[in-house]
């Protein structure tokens, strides 16, 4: 019973820990976006899962269903995938200007062209 | 009208940043966004009014009462706030037009008020709700804009710092957004008060511990709190002067008042403080970050780094005060926030105005600048007197307060350190006054370089003569602070 | 069977992420990212969030990977190797981790409908929204009217977004030449052409459908505001970027932009007018519930200008750096050009 019952939180957690190891190990920017968006993402299906009610229709009223899916996780989650998208465009655009400054997408190169100024 | 203060404070700014870009003159956009912060000020001047004649008060979003729907609640912790961050907020705006027209295309002034517009907007509206969900969505208004903001500046260093705060402020956020879901598990509910009233039954548990662990990690990122503060220097150092600026009189206060809300009111002191071992955490990472901090900042050659370095410090001192966490400790924070916002605004506007004329902040452009640009030297050279923490500046009171505290407390030893924390400030402020003072201006710099436009440098001195004012006169920000304190901690002590 | 499909979305999820950190090709990640957003999105529709499904869909396999394919095209697909942080990240990964696993043991088990985040706020929403709102789509109810606070924000931040890469990237493609360079798809590719050309009108109709639909089912501003802006971006791609500015050139979309928020933040602001709080709808019509509908409406107006405007820009100031490289093409469409 705990294993069903808590297999989706440690799923969860597993994709964290790929996402966040990707931010902080992967010395090339786009790989560290793209880890950030795993991260978040495992954030929101935590979020989802939360809201998850056994047997629960998708939380649009009608006839004859009487158990819902929980809409405030759904709600709450539509924002930050939006707030998500949206730090993710801003970094790929510094990315491209970083790009530009200093020739080089990976983080160890940009930090030896630091070092020398 | 009074009663939509509340949300007034915040919608007028967030409102005004579309509405520059349909104006898209920058001159035009200047006077507007300056008119918008004045009016934000008023406000909060207003509400502070308010909250000390009748207490806190609510604002229910879209009508709906509070669990159900988004809540506004001001009391008096962030009525102060509001005001630091609206007052400062103006008087760095109004210094910006200049610096901002040398640095910028036409259009990218827009771009650039529009954008200080929402940081400013979202920085007022993590303070002003009392919803944790919405403090997140606030919260990353205020990031992304800051973000752009420091990618304005013209040295290309300024795009691989807004990378990496990005990066740190990302984790940060999703951290908070973390522990959110957690209590938001525990409990079903994301008003603040509601929170405050249904965590005690279930404090116990893992999953509120956690949801306390990643809170505060996440909003210490934001804060800079040492050894989280890898981002700043940089940040501090490459923005543009002006929204640098902005940053230290604002952004890292707005993160020491969600600091305090989190573990005051919605975890309730009893859980935070003593149910882990916070308090000596706190106390040690704060005293550590003054004194690792203060020492890096005597080395640099680059003078913002190296103010923003001794913002890293000064951060210290305020999480100190959360960490004895007594009435007199908690007034102490509450009044170094705005403290230290009054210094850091005057002492980078006036570096804003140095840089403006120089080109450069390196420490050897300031050789023999007490003659050259006499009134922007006079400025530093005041604000670091305050932000040593001599007599008669607000430096002082703040440091005052909070060596008593430690004092009460039977800390000795943190009052000990405190007052040494004071002194390594005196000898990097020291080596500004050598150079402006003691050393010959090279030859290489023509006479044209004159004072600071006034423009700059009223602004800078409106902020260095509240450095004295409020250290001679203290009775607003002491009444206020000791209220606020009293009202936080309530039957504590 | 719901266990059975849950249990196997997961483990493909986990697979994707696995292989993600895994490959050094980013054209792979990048295609892999589009992969796991679809797939995060089919579980939310098995956990009943279709609306959240319906966005994921849109952006993390739709939007996201395209940005990132177009960062790549100027930065390079190959990821050279750096192992210098990997301890640190493990160290920090596994503390976080521990931290995680240690929170679950305490949890409320999965779909327990007595959990107190079914019991105490959500109910109300779920009873009451049909007299209050009167609308079947709790998911937009909240989101519009209960929360309408939060989605404003939201707004705020796609538009502040929009703002920063527009401060980023503006006018460093003009400084050169200016060779056309998202190019028109040759003219002898004609199957594409005729494609698009079929495909784009319905796109469009599309997304008015799930723009004014949203009250009924899943849907709203932001999903509508994506699609209307796939269907300009499919035209750039086959017909070039300058046919599209012709139609809704930089001006235009950043007023647009600018508008959606500012007719939100109108709405708010009747809601004072009319004696009530900010974003209170409830004296915009006849009756409350009325005023409610008129305010939904109205906002989900506001949230897909300004989402349409905002993706067509970003849009735009990325398909332009492409443009600046000037060896015509760019990798998005030359790819499929030759």
């Amino acid at each position: 019973m705990l294993v069903t019952s808590l297999y989706n939180y440690w799923v969860v957690i597993g994709l964290m820990m790929i996402g966040l190891y990707m931010v902080v190990a992967q010395g090339n920017l786009i790989k560290k976006i793209i880890g950030l968006n795993i991260f978040q993402t495992s954030v929101f299906i935590f979020y989802i899962s939360v809201g998850k009610v056994d047997g629960g229709a998708a939380p649009i009223l009608s006839e004859g269903e009487a158990v819902y899916s929980n809409p405030l996780p759904h709600v709450l989650i539509l924002t930050a995938i939006v707030v998500g998208i949206a730090t993710t465009s801003l970094a790929l655009a510094l990315i491209i200007r970083i790009k530009r400054a200093y020739g080089s997408v990976e983080e160890r190169e940009i930090q030896a062209e630091e070092a020398q100024c | 009208m009074l009663s939509h203060l509340p949300i007034l404070q915040v919608i007028l700014p967030l409102v005004a940043a579309p509405s520059c870009m349909m104006i898209r003159r920058a001159n035009l956009v200047w006077f507007f966004a300056m008119l918008v912060s004045t009016a934000a000020l008023v406000v909060s001047v207003l509400l502070l009014q308010q909250v000390l004649d009748t207490g806190p008060i609510s604002y229910r979003l879209g009508g709906w009462e509070a669990p159900w729907g988004i809540e506004y609640r001001i009391d008096l912790l962030n009525a102060w706030v509001l005001l630091v961050i609206t007052g400062l907020g103006t008087a760095v705006l109004t210094a910006a037009r200049v610096s901002v027209q040398r640095e910028m295309d036409d259009l990218r002034q827009t771009v650039f008020y529009s954008l200080y517009l929402l940081c400013f907007a979202g920085l007022l509206g993590i303070v002003a709700t009392g919803d944790v969900f919405n403090v997140f969505v606030f919260l990353e208004i205020s990031s992304l804009a800051t973000y752009a903001l420091i990618a304005l500046g013209r040295d290309r260093r300024s795009l691989w710092a807004a990378f990496q705060y990005l990066i740190m402020g990302t984790i940060g956020a999703t951290f908070i957004l973390i522990g959110i879901g957690f209590l938001y598990m525990m409990t079903g509910t994301l008003n603040m008060a509601d929170l405050a009233q249904r965590l005690p039954e279930i404090n116990s548990s893992n999953t509120v511990l956690a949801a306390f662990a990643f809170i505060v990690v996440g909003v210490c990122l934001k804060l800079a709190l040492f050894p989280l503060h890898m981002w700043l220097p940089n940040a501090y150092a490459f923005a543009p002067s002006i929204v640098t600026a902005f940053l230290a009189a604002t952004a890292t206060k707005v993160a020491l008042y969600l600091l305090v809300r989190f573990i005051v009111t919605v975890f309730g002191v009893d859980f935070s403080l003593t149910s882990l071992p916070l308090q000596s955490l706190f106390i040690g990472l704060g005293l550590m970050g003054v004194f690792v901090a203060s020492v890096v900042a005597i080395y640099q050659v680059d003078i913002k780094r190296m103010l923003a370095y001794s913002s890293v410090a000064q951060v210290g001192y305020m999480v100190v005060g959360i960490g004895i966490s007594s009435v007199v400790a908690l007034q102490a924070t509450l009044l170094h926030l705005f403290n230290h916002a009054l210094m850091k605004g005057g002492l980078f506007l006036a570096l804003a105005g140095l840089v403006y004329r120089l080109g450069s902040s390196r420490i050897d452009a300031f050789n023999g600048l007490g003659r050259t640009m006499p009134w922007t030297m006079g400025a530093i050279v005041v604000g670091g007197i305050s932000l040593i923490g001599m007599p008669l500046t607000v430096g002082f009171v703040s440091k005052w307060y909070l060596i008593t505290a430690a004092i009460e407390s039977d800390m000795w030893f943190v009052a000990l350190l405190v007052v040494l924390g004071s002194l390594i400030a005196a000898i990097y402020i020291w080596r500004l006054v050598e150079a402006g003072y003691f050393r010959e201006a090279p030859v290489a710099r023509a006479a044209t370089v004159g004072e600071a436009p006034l423009s700059l440098l009223v602004p800078t001195w409106i902020l260095i003569g509240a450095n004295i004012y409020f250290g001679i006169d203290t009775r607003l920000p002491v009444e206020v602070t000791g209220a606020a304190a009293q009202y936080l901690l309530g039957g504590i002590q | 069977m719901d266990l059975l499909l849950d249990v196997a979305l997961l483990s493909l999820l986990l697979v994707t992420a696995v292989a993600i950190a895994w490959t050094r090709d980013l054209f792979s990640a990048a295609m892999l990212a589009g992969i796991y957003g679809l797939l995060s999105a089919s579980f939310f529709v098995t956990m009943g969030a279709v609306d959240v499904a319906f966005t994921e869909a849109a952006v993390g396999a739709g939007i996201s990977p395209l940005l990132i394919l177009a960062t790549l095209a100027l930065c390079g697909r190959r990821q050279k190797p750096d192992r210098s942080r990997a301890l640190l990240a493990l160290g920090l990964v596994c503390t976080v981790g521990a931290l995680l696993v240690a929170a679950t043991l305490d949890m409320p088990a999965f779909g327990d409908p007595d959990a107190p985040a079914q019991t105490h706020v959500a109910p109300r929403y779920l009873q009451e929204s049909m007299a209050e709102i009167g609308i079947p789509n709790v998911v937009t109810s909240v989101l519009a009217s209960y929360r309408a606070y939060d989605t404003f924000g939201e707004v705020v931040v796609i538009f502040t977004a929009g703002l920063g890469v527009l401060s980023l990237l503006l006018g460093l493609a003009d400084t050169r030449r200016s060779a056309p360079s998202l190019q028109a798809v040759p003219r002898q590719h004609l199957v594409f052409r005729v494609i698009a050309k079929i495909l784009i009108p319905p796109i469009l109709v599309y997304a008015l459908y799930v723009q004014f639909h949203g009250e009924y089912g899943p849907g709203g501003g932001f999903q509508a505001g994506v699609i209307f802006a796939v269907g300009f971006i499919l035209y750039a791609l086959v017909f070039g970027l300058d046919a599209v500015r012709r139609v809704a050139g930089h001006g235009l979309v950043q007023f647009l932009a600018a508008l959606g928020v500012l007719v939100y933040g109108t709405v708010g602001v009747l809601g004072m007018a009319t004696g009530r709080n900010f974003l209170d709808y409830s004296a915009l019509g006849s009756d409350p519930v009325t005023g409610q509908h008129i305010g939904i409406i109205v906002i989900e107006l506001g949230v897909g200008i300004t989402v349409a405007a905002v993706m067509m820009l970003v849009f735009y100031l990325f398909s332009e750096q492409l443009q600046e490289r000037g060896d015509g093409g760019g990798q998005l469409t030359s790819g499929r050009a030759g």
